[in-house]
């Protein structure tokens, strides 16, 4: 393969329209006679619903119809979970409209269907709900007690119970023997607040039913998934469901999910007759679409005084929310095999507890169970380092995986097929004056400057290219890791690429094309990519977990080698030579050791005419692929922060940022980089700012961008970002995934930085976010309990 | 996001906007630069009858010097008080106060006037105003009437502007040839003050003569950080001197606690923000 566009940071075909505002989002989208949708939802986290009463409501002007539970309970069924973590995983029904009870406040409990928006709006004041409250359980570990349980038809707010035990599965030792033996034993408990996705467009979904097949414009990462869901639970056939997925405008894995509203705006298209549109507004989207992260972290660590670990235990408690959403109790699972990290421990354990609460249910939020893992585990090597008085790199570095290692298997039973620890963090600390950053922590601490100087490290590795299918089926997700591709030959010799990847941000028309344009030898401009829509890219398994590029990359690379099968034979047929003695180069067939040859444009032409084809030959160079991945890839990296802390207010300042990312063999340097500037600035968020509050009765705090925080351009420093590349050689192209990087590796370095920075003055913990306040406050019951350790 | 359906005028005089005030009953609000009432009523929190655009009358905007005093229209937006060179000369706590409101867009939208009238504790205006013994002109059925900025803020979102009335200018005396700075704290970049020191002082050789300190969302209206006033006054301008009169920063303060911060932080913060406001106004 010649390659001229992989490694080429060329500008992404997509952003044209979208920042000339020539976008289609799902609200753009205006049909013949549509009719739009509002919610009513229930302000209680947990109540009975006594009645609701929609006569006021129904006779509101240009109010066409309004649905209640009742209205629909026969038809609505239960959104699904599609990952029973265990085979006794507890979970409640799931109503798209609640029915008799509401588990957290914002669950839809009518909707209303008028001729505009305003309508609508209007009308949603006018439906009359009278409620019983029942108790809320909102903290984590108050509910795995039980004293009170966030659903009254469950007995217990337990889930399902999840464990991993290394000496069990034969991939390391007893973790008991590792603990009762630690010459050195650390117990830390961390806590991962809960994350609001806040994805830049609001969900919003349009429904057409007056077809025989129903359409759905969903603002969604998984329009294929969509599709499935809503025949299985609707009970429609899922040949008469179309999904499309528009210009989508962001997700974060809170689109990587089925929600209530695209049931109910379905079932109202279908009741009423019409289109139907439902757009949902900012804090509906804060308060009712799903959340992530929200665990409770326990964590043993046992090693040797040299510093060498020994056994890794972990206890999680996970807050699924009111309810499980489509994959929301598999999530701390991914995790659960990223607490080793980089590291070479020989026993490890990992329990998970997942666990009802009153809040809005979880689910993928970018990173999704491994940014958890990797805050952890980063966090207690360094609270090791300050335990046995060694340099938190060098602990690192005793403890990793050399790169001579590779592959190798790790005590939580993956093989890494590739990484190279060593030559990231050397490249991190050339580029951070690490020396020098140092010497002015001790200088600043010397002269006891109102700014201190703490230095964040984080070596963090996650498993990407989701998934094996073997692998899910063995931890009982429902559905396959692969992903389909198709590669077309248009008469005139342009490409059309339908890939199953449907993305919402990522660049993959730009990428898929970089790829096709190399393999096939054709300009880049020849190249279209379609995408999105279950019509024309009728299988998939959609964007999420880093797995683009890695699956459906190498799919769309699979159907192009067919591609080239196929127009081999027509060459070899009009050339008059044998197929062996035929070329492929540049996008032209040549006779080898001749000036022969015939282009791949002029093949195309051929087979569309079809005039002179070899016998039996199918007259298409039409292929398709569906790769399924036989590994996971890890991509790895080494992000250093230089955090300055304001001791006098408790603020906190990015002084430096350096991060060395191997991402293996990068397609377009350009969106590599912007997934890392973007998946920095998220990790940062968890870090720094961003956190979803309830108050004792269950509403939430954080209901706009007043309250939740997140960061735009000047609260983030220049980022100083590079690279090394370590091909993965578990697929072709050898690479690994970005879209998650910079969140995981990001927020263990800001947090360890930020204690640095003041662990000499007696802070040993702030919880995220490390807001002002909670700085100043870690800093004051330091000076209160004697200050310096 | 859709307000409730409302009724919309907009007059071109003060005379015809209180007549339609006067005209209107309880259930009217009056529309400025709509940075604060536009979103209440997408949120729904506020549903008036009525809405009175004050944005098409000319005579509330605008800066003018009378002398001793500046008089400033009450639609003036935040950018004008940012970048007017009769307040960067005479008054620039106002300007650099008015540069740290919200963004850009809110910054040519939104009004002084506006921002004022809605006396939100945390906002960046009221404060610095306080500080500069501003006087606040009332148009009203009755005439025009005239409040001092220590009268004018009445609680959260409350000010001695009746029903039937509209503020029209605001009076603010010079403070040429004083410094001036405006400390704010947020988390992050757009977010309104957890707490914010306005702060003018007049040095005199070696001494700080005279000084003026307001106090953002330190309670449920501006404060005047009297204490800290008069420890400066007459004292020897050092960091020393200042950091020992900003001790008395909280003094008579009663800050809020909310996700920012709670009320001992805040007093905390308003001594530290005092301190550094002071140092900075002084051209330390």
């Amino acid at each position: 393969m010649t390659t001229t566009e992989v490694g080429r940071a060329r500008l992404r075909k997509e952003d044209a329209h979208l920042i000339t505002g020539r976008s289609k989002y799902t609200d753009n989208i205006t049909l013949p006679g549509m009719l739009h949708l509002a919610m009513v939802r229930s302000p209680f986290a947990h109540a009975k619903i006594t009645s609701v009463d929609t006569a006021a409501a129904k006779s509101s002007p240009g109010v066409v119809a309004v649905l209640t539970g009742a209205d629909v309970a026969a038809e609505q069924g239960s959104l699904p979970n599609v990952w029973p973590i265990t085979p006794d995983q507890k979970a409640p029904a799931f109503p798209s409209i609640a029915v008799d009870e509401v588990a957290f406040a914002g669950e839809v409990v009518a909707c209303i269907v008028a001729r505009s928006a305003a309508a609508a709006r209007d009308a949603v004041e006018l439906v009359d709900v009278s409620y019983d409250e029942l108790p809320v359980v909102m903290d984590l570990e108050e509910a795995f007690t039980d004293k009170v349980l966030a659903h009254s038809s469950l007995d217990s707010n337990l889930s399902a119970t999840w464990v991993f035990d290394s000496g069990e599965a034969g991939t390391g030792k007893p973790i008991a023997a590792a603990l009762a033996s630690a010459e050195v034993l650390i117990e830390r408990t961390f806590y991962q607040q809960r994350l609001i996705p806040a994805f830049m467009e609001p969900r919003s979904i349009v429904v057409d039913p007056t077809s025989e097949q129903i359409t759905m414009w969903s603002s969604t990462q998984v329009p294929h998934i969509l599709r499935l869901i809503l025949a299985l639970t609707l009970g429609i056939p899922e040949s008469k469901v179309r999904v499309i997925a528009p210009d989508v405008g962001g997700g974060f894995g809170g689109k990587l999910t089925v929600i209530p509203e695209e049931f109910i705006t379905l079932m109202a298209a279908r009741r009423v007759g019409k289109p139907c549109k439902y757009t949902e507004t900012r804090s509906e989207s804060l308060q009712a679409g799903h959340h992530g992260r929200a665990q409770v972290q326990r964590l043993k660590l046992s090693a040797t005084k040299d510093g060498i670990v020994t056994g890794l235990d972990v206890n999680l408690l996970a807050d699924m929310g009111a309810y499980l959403g489509l994959i929301g109790s598999g999530i701390p699972i991914l995790g659960a095999f990223m607490y080793n990290a980089i590291y070479k421990f020989p026993a490890y354990r990992l329990e998970c507890n997942n666990i009802f609460t009153n809040k809005a249910w979880t689910g993928a939020y970018r990173g999704a169970g491994r940014p958890e893992a990797t805050f952890a585990i980063e966090r207690m090597m360094d609270e090791l380092a300050v335990e046995l008085g060694m340099d938190p790199l060098e602990l690192r570095e005793k403890n990793w995986i050399k790169h001579e290692e590779f592959p190798f298997t790790t005590v939580a039973g993956l093989e890494y097929d590739s990484g190279n620890y060593e030559a990231a963090t050397a490249k991190a600390l050339e580029l951070f004056g690490y020396d020098a950053l140092r010497a002015e922590q001790v200088r600043r601490r010397e002269t006891n400057d109102p700014v201190q100087l703490g230095i964040g490290i984080s070596t963090f590795t996650e498993m990407c290219g989701l998934a094996p299918s073997r692998v899910l089926g063995a931890l009982s997700y429902a559905a396959g890791g692969w992903e389909h591709a198709q590669v077309r030959v248009l008469p005139t010799g342009n490409i059309e690429v339908i890939t199953g990847s449907s993305p919402h941000g990522q660049g993959h028309e730009t990428a898929w094309s970089q790829l096709v344009a190399d393999r096939l030898g054709v300009p880049f401009e020849n190249v279209e990519v379609l995408h999105g829509d279950t019509q024309s890219s009728p299988r998939g398994l959609d964007t999420y977990g880093s797995r683009s590029l890695t699956v459906g990359g190498m799919a769309v690379l699979a159907a192009a080698d067919k591609v080239i099968e196929k127009a081999r034979v027509v060459a070899a047929h009009m050339m008059e030579a044998s197929q062996e003695d035929i070329e492929f180069a540049d996008g032209k067939f040549s006779v080898r050791g001749t000036e022969q040859s015939t282009a791949l444009g002029e093949i195309a032409f051929a087979v569309f005419s079809a005039h002179n084809l070899p016998d039996g030959f199918e007259p298409s160079l039409d292929s398709d692929a569906t790769f399924d991945p036989q590994n996971f890839s890890f991509p790895h990296g080494t992000h250093l922060a230089a955090m300055e802390v304001d001791t006098e207010t408790g603020q906190v300042t990015i002084r430096k940022y350096v991060c060395v990312d191997d991402v293996g063999v990068v397609v377009n340097p350009l969106i590599v980089e912007g997934q890392v500037h973007g998946g920095l600035a998220q990790g940062i968020a968890q870090a720094l700012y961003e956190e979803a509050v309830y108050d004792d009765a269950g509403t939430l705090v954080t209901g706009s961008f007043v309250d939740y925080l997140v960061p735009s351009a000047p609260d983030l420093p220049h980022f100083t970002t590079a690279r090394t590349e370590t091909p993965s050689t578990t697929n072709q192209l050898g690479a690994k995934g970005v879209g998650e990087a910079g969140t995981i590796a990001s927020t263990p370095a800001i947090v360890n930085g930020v204690l640095d920075a003041v662990r000499h003055l007696g802070v040993k913990d702030i919880k995220m976010p490390c807001s002002p306040s909670r700085v100043w406050a870690a800093l004051e019951e330091a000076k209160m309990t004697g200050g310096v350790q | 996001m859709i307000p409730s359906a409302f009724d919309y005028a907009a007059p071109a005089t003060v005379a015809e906007a209180l007549g339609l005030l006067a005209a209107a009953g309880d259930d009217v609000k009056l529309l400025a630069g709509g940075q604060s009432l536009i979103p209440v009523m997408k949120l729904r929190l506020a549903d008036p009858a009525m809405v009175i655009d004050l944005g098409r009358i000319g005579e509330l905007s605008g800066v003018r010097d009378d002398g001793d005093a500046l008089t400033i229209g009450a639609m003036t937006p935040h950018h004008q008080i940012a970048t007017d060179p009769l307040i960067a000369a005479h008054v620039p706590l106002l300007a650099k106060a008015a540069a740290t409101v919200a963004d850009p867009q809110v910054r040519h939208r939104g009004t002084f006037g506006g921002a004022l009238v809605h006396a939100d504790p945390a906002g960046d205006l009221p404060a610095p105003v306080l500080a500069a013994e501003a006087t606040f002109i009332l148009a009203g059925p009755d005439g025009e009437r005239r409040v001092a900025a220590a009268d004018f803020f009445q609680g959260y979102f409350t000010t001695a502007v009746d029903d039937g009335e509209i503020l029209t200018h605001i009076r603010v005396p010079k403070y040429t040839g004083w410094g001036a700075h405006y400390e704010k704290f947020t988390r992050v970049a757009q977010q309104w003050s957890i707490v914010a020191v306005a702060a003018m002082v007049r040095v005199e050789g070696g001494t700080i003569a005279e000084a003026r300190i307001g106090l953002t969302n330190m309670a449920s209206t501006p404060l005047r950080a009297t204490a800290v006033e008069q420890a400066l006054a007459g004292a020897p301008l050092t960091r020393e001197t200042i950091a020992a009169a900003s001790a008395h920063a909280a003094e008579g303060t009663d800050p809020a606690s909310d996700l920012n911060g709670d009320a001992a932080y805040r007093r905390h913060l308003a001594e530290v923000l005092t301190k550094r406001a002071v140092i900075a106004a002084a051209g330390l």
